[in-house]
């Protein structure tokens, strides 16, 4: 059992433990390799975000984001089914690779996978929306293309012990 | 060749059908699949036929994996079927307590479907 997450907070927040998450999320789960690009935002209208909280030691959020044509690429590839919208199986399948993520990047500490719980996915659609945390502890963001498909992760810890 | 039966628990049916997917990559046929979004739905698709493996997930809604496999053990829903938990949760301890409740198995999301191939060929064959 960890003494204190916050004493060991350079590994836990970690910037490499989020790169390596997604790249193995997206090559085991997708078959695709993500390059790490710049941030730019999601420029396009409609965007989609799937959020899945973390609980315990620590509290706060894995956040995925991407646009539309993103999020259908992505459940293709993921369903090996067509899809022309942003469907519910769509959704299904963003709010899976936000839970595997989040799943993947706390498993990259021993301390925090053994000590942090994760909730269901949440998914957001719409557009011109942000998501704020307040003062938050430490937060990693970072950003993705796959066959010339773009998207962003965050982790956002509000909570440390 | 008789038909292999298999329960798949799990909130997510693009999950669900990934699951299903890497069985019928591992040879599993001829496969009938029974799916359930919660634990609660997996206890009743037990009462209504028998399977030969049951793979869960744990984080649902309801009711969740853990409590899932120690219901159906408690009710003698799926007497000597082989359960495999399919997961984000891969602390040690999450595997103690998914043992302790009666898994024969773990598989860690993401996963491939060499993995699945593994945990799950040598339980059907026992």
């Amino acid at each position: 059992m960890a003494q204190s997450l916050r004493e060991n907070l350079q590994t836990v927040a970690d910037p490499m433990h989020l790169q390596s998450s997604v790249e193995e999320v997206f090559e085991t789960m997708l078959g695709v390799r993500c390059e790490m690009v710049p941030c730019s935002g999601v420029a396009s209208a409609e965007t989609i975000t799937s959020v899945v909280g973390f609980g315990g030691m620590l509290t706060g959020a894995c956040v995925f984001r991407s646009d539309g044509g993103t999020a259908l690429a992505i459940a293709e590839r993921l369903t090996g089914m067509g899809f022309t919208e942003m469907d519910d199986t769509v959704k299904d399948a963003i709010g899976e690779i936000c839970n595997m993520l989040a799943g993947a990047w706390k498993g990259k500490v021993p301390d925090l996978s053994a000590n942090c719980g994760l909730s269901i996915p949440a998914v957001i659609t719409g557009r011109d929306y942000n998501i704020h945390v307040q003062a938050p502890e430490f937060r990693l963001h970072q950003c993705y293309r796959f066959d010339g498909s773009g998207f962003e992760v965050t982790i956002i810890c509000d909570g440390l012990q | 060749m008789s038909e292999i039966r298999v329960l798949i628990v799990d909130d997510s049916s693009v999950m669900r059908k990934i699951v299903e997917r890497a069985l019928r990559q591992a040879g599993l046929e001829p496969l009938v699949v029974l799916e359930a979004g919660s634990g609660v739905e997996g206890l009743d698709a037990l009462r209504a036929g028998s399977v030969q493996l049951i793979l869960s997930d744990i984080n649902m809604p309801s009711m969740d994996g853990l409590e899932f496999l120690r219901q159906l053990r408690a009710q003698n829903l799926a007497d000597g079927v082989p359960v495999v938990m399919i997961t984000t949760e891969s602390s040690e301890e999450h595997v103690r307590q998914a043992i302790q409740a009666g898994a024969q198995g773990y598989i860690r999301k993401p996963f491939t479907a060499e993995q699945v191939k593994e945990r799950v060929l040598p339980l059907l064959a026992a």
